[in-house]
């Protein structure tokens, strides 16, 4: 099986008066069809900008300056201007963090939901209105009716969230780009937003990439992983293989670093803090933290190593970068 | 027996909404933020005060600092009331000593046109702690104390990372030699490897220290880590108060379960019954007749939807809000789960 989406040799610099940030270098995964591919890393590690890189909305200063996105057949690195406007919104859609910020506070529910038809599909009005209100129901909310006529301030956030999905779904795109989805919603309503998502892909053969730094999110609905730090990929694999055999010190570091909620464990906090960006430091971003770092990790970048590797895709691949995954032997809680 | 530090006993916060017009205002209804809170924290011990937004967390711990009076019930701290701690300028200075805060957002709460080493000397000054050397050497060991260099002290804000300056608002809030620390979401805004960092400091500082804690999170998960006794709000009531091993080993109240039930964890071996709850929060302004909770619940009988229950004791010191829980017609819920 074809993945859905492969994203190769990502690089995504910003061009700023301090100099080069080099956000995203060198980014590299595949997701599957139908499939829940987590992105997942810290702030500054690049999630959002491979995000923003996918759908080409990169803002300024920032330049995509390297790479390919692979995506039904074509690299939309290659796509005119105007040949991207047909992917987003009708191929691969986005939801962002607040969808307080994403709805207009002017317009009602409905006004937004038929626009959005109407610009991503060929149905008229009339035909909008039914559809809006068949979104709404998809996304599973209670008294559709009653919301269309609503406008985003009468809704509470777990429901304008769930609007923002509908919006999102209304020119039945392949691929969904949930960036934080769940980051401002409380956690009773998180695990709504969570099912709806898994329903999504089971019932529209969606395939999501899920942005989140939440590791219980990611070990909850995610069917694959990667993990980025400091612009850098350090590995990816399927959720079981990065939660119970990571390969990567920062993996390992992050699990046994976060409190739980079903038992209480010791935690060890991972020294040091996150890299600037503009000088990175040298060999592998990671190495001025890690305990297993040696002479040769702090002079050479370390570059993708697959790992049983399957060449129909039909599991997914295990990646790492690291130079001395082979020796270490990494815990796991 | 240790003492108990802070005592709220009943206590209301009723926010006024009102209607503006040319010449005056007229008030049209009531957020009750806090709307009948009870809780206790036993001296050198964390309580974890847990629930989500708009529950009255952050409102409940204000009224303990003394920065807002509340409408009605009684608030002690060290067994003295309050309001006649705050009505005496000398006895409210001691208790403004005794009482810090940290805050979430390390950025907002810090001025970034002082230095770290002015921000940390300024409640040594404003109390009359220290001076001369004296200040300076205080200043040196609250930073060394946080894991902070001493070139630090000439730092601004903005050139430190999140975790750095966490640690200088703690800095500041050791510097009077505080008994009660209250910690309003003190890792929520930071990164995730940086957050055990500040977790670990914060229990390594309440031992050395001898402190009390009141820590207001929305995140069960660093709640069952750093606290000795949980309580749950929910609509600005405490709806469950237990110590924290039994409140995650035998949690009682339904929402609770819920919440408890809808946090992720970290692995995804873990198979879990979910308890997805319906609905949203209702709108504290009108809140619920009876238990508040009867809306969302799955076990409200007739009486939950008429008349309110307050906390009572069900043993092992574990305090439940409810009229089901305790007649055992509530099935357990635990967080042991089955490992694939």
């Amino acid at each position: 099986m074809e993945p859905t989406l492969q994203v190769e040799s990502l690089r995504t610099y910003f061009y700023t008066e301090a100099g080069v940030v080099k956000a995203v270098d060198d980014v590299g995964f595949s997701v599957r069809p139908s499939t829940i591919h987590a992105l997942v890393g810290e702030s500054g590690s690049g999630k959002t900008v491979t995000a923003q890189s996918i759908l080409r909305i990169v803002p300024k200063p920032g330049r995509i300056v390297g790479g390919r996105i692979v995506f039904e057949g074509r690299n939309l690195l290659d796509l005119s201007e105007r040949q991207m406007r047909m992917v987003r919104g009708r191929r691969i859609s986005l939801i962002q963090q607040d969808p307080t910020a994403t709805l207009d506070p002017m317009f009602t529910i409905q006004d937004q939901l038929v626009e959005a038809i109407m610009v991503t599909t060929e149905l008229d009005r009339e035909q909008a209105k039914k559809k809006a209100r068949k979104l709404l129901e998809d996304v599973k909310i209670p008294g559709p009716e009653n919301v269309l006529k609503s406008y985003p301030h009468q809704l509470s956030g777990g429901m304008r969230q769930r609007v923002a999905i509908a919006r999102a779904l209304a020119g039945n795109p392949k691929v969904l780009i949930a960036d934080e989805p769940t980051t401002a919603l409380d956690v009773t309503i998180q695990a709504q937003i969570l099912e709806l998502m898994r329903s999504l892909r089971d019932e529209y053969g969606l395939s999501i990439i899920l942005i989140t730094h939440d590791l219980g999110i990611v070990a909850q609905v995610a069917d694959e992983v990667t993990v980025m730090y400091a612009g850098k990929v350090c590995e990816s694999g399927s959720v079981d293989d990065i939660f119970h055999s990571p390969l990567h010190p920062y993996t390992q570091a992050l699990l046994l670093s976060v409190p739980r909620v079903d038992k209480r464990v010791r935690l060890r906090a991972i020294p040091g803090n996150i890299p600037d960006l503009v000088q990175p430091p040298q060999g592998c971003r990671f190495h001025p933290r890690c305990p297993y770092a040696v002479e040769r990790c702090s002079q050479e970048e370390p570059g993708l190593e697959k790992v049983g590797s399957q060449a129909d895709h039909t599991l997914p691949s295990r990646s790492v970068y690291c130079h001395r995954f082979r020796e270490i032997k990494l815990e796991v809680v | 027996m240790p003492q108990d530090i802070l005592e709220l006993k009943d206590v209301k916060k009723y926010y006024p909404l009102t209607e503006r017009y040319t010449f005056r205002s007229r008030v049209t209804a009531y957020v009750k933020a806090v709307d009948g809170v009870s809780l206790t924290l036993p001296e050198q011990s964390t309580v974890g005060l847990v629930g989500e937004s708009g529950c009255g967390k952050t409102t409940t711990a204000k009224i303990a600092a003394g920065l807002i009076r509340p409408d009605s019930g009684s608030v002690k701290f060290m067994g003295a009331d309050l309001s006649e701690i705050l009505g005496d300028s000398g006895s409210a200075k001691q208790f403004r000593r005794s009482v810090q805060l940290v805050y979430q957002n390390p950025y907002s709460s810090l001025d970034p046109m002082m230095t770290v080493g002015d921000i940390v000397k300024e409640p040594l000054i404003i109390h009359g702690l220290a001076r001369g050397r004296e200040l300076e050497e205080a200043m040196y060991s609250l930073l060394r104390k946080v894991n902070l260099e001493d070139y630090h002290a000439l730092r601004y804000p903005h050139e430190l990372s999140g975790g750095q300056r966490q640690r200088v608002c703690i800095a500041r809030a050791l510097a009077t030699q505080p008994k009660l620390v209250l910690l309003d979401e003190p890792v929520s805004s930071l990164d995730l490897s940086i957050r055990a960092q500040i977790l670990n400091l914060l229990v390594e500082l309440k031992e050395r220290e001898r402190l009390s804690y009141l820590y207001i999170s929305h995140d069960l998960a660093t709640v069952r880590q750093m606290c000795d006794y949980v309580a749950v709000m929910y609509l600005g009531r405490v709806v469950e108060y237990a110590p924290t091993d039994e409140l995650f080993n035998n949690p009682m109240h339904p929402y609770t379960q819920a919440l408890l039930s809808a946090i992720p964890i970290p692995d995804p071996r873990v198979k879990r019954k979910r308890m997805v709850l319906e609905g949203d929060v209702p709108n504290p302004v009108n809140p619920p007749e009876g238990c508040r909770f009867h809306t969302r619940c799955r076990y409200a009988s007739q009486l939950c939807r008429e008349r309110d229950q307050k906390l009572i004791e069900v043993g092992n010191q574990h305090w439940v809000a409810c009229w089901v829980a305790p007649t055992g017609g509530i099935p357990s819920y635990s967080l042991e789960y089955t490992r694939e």
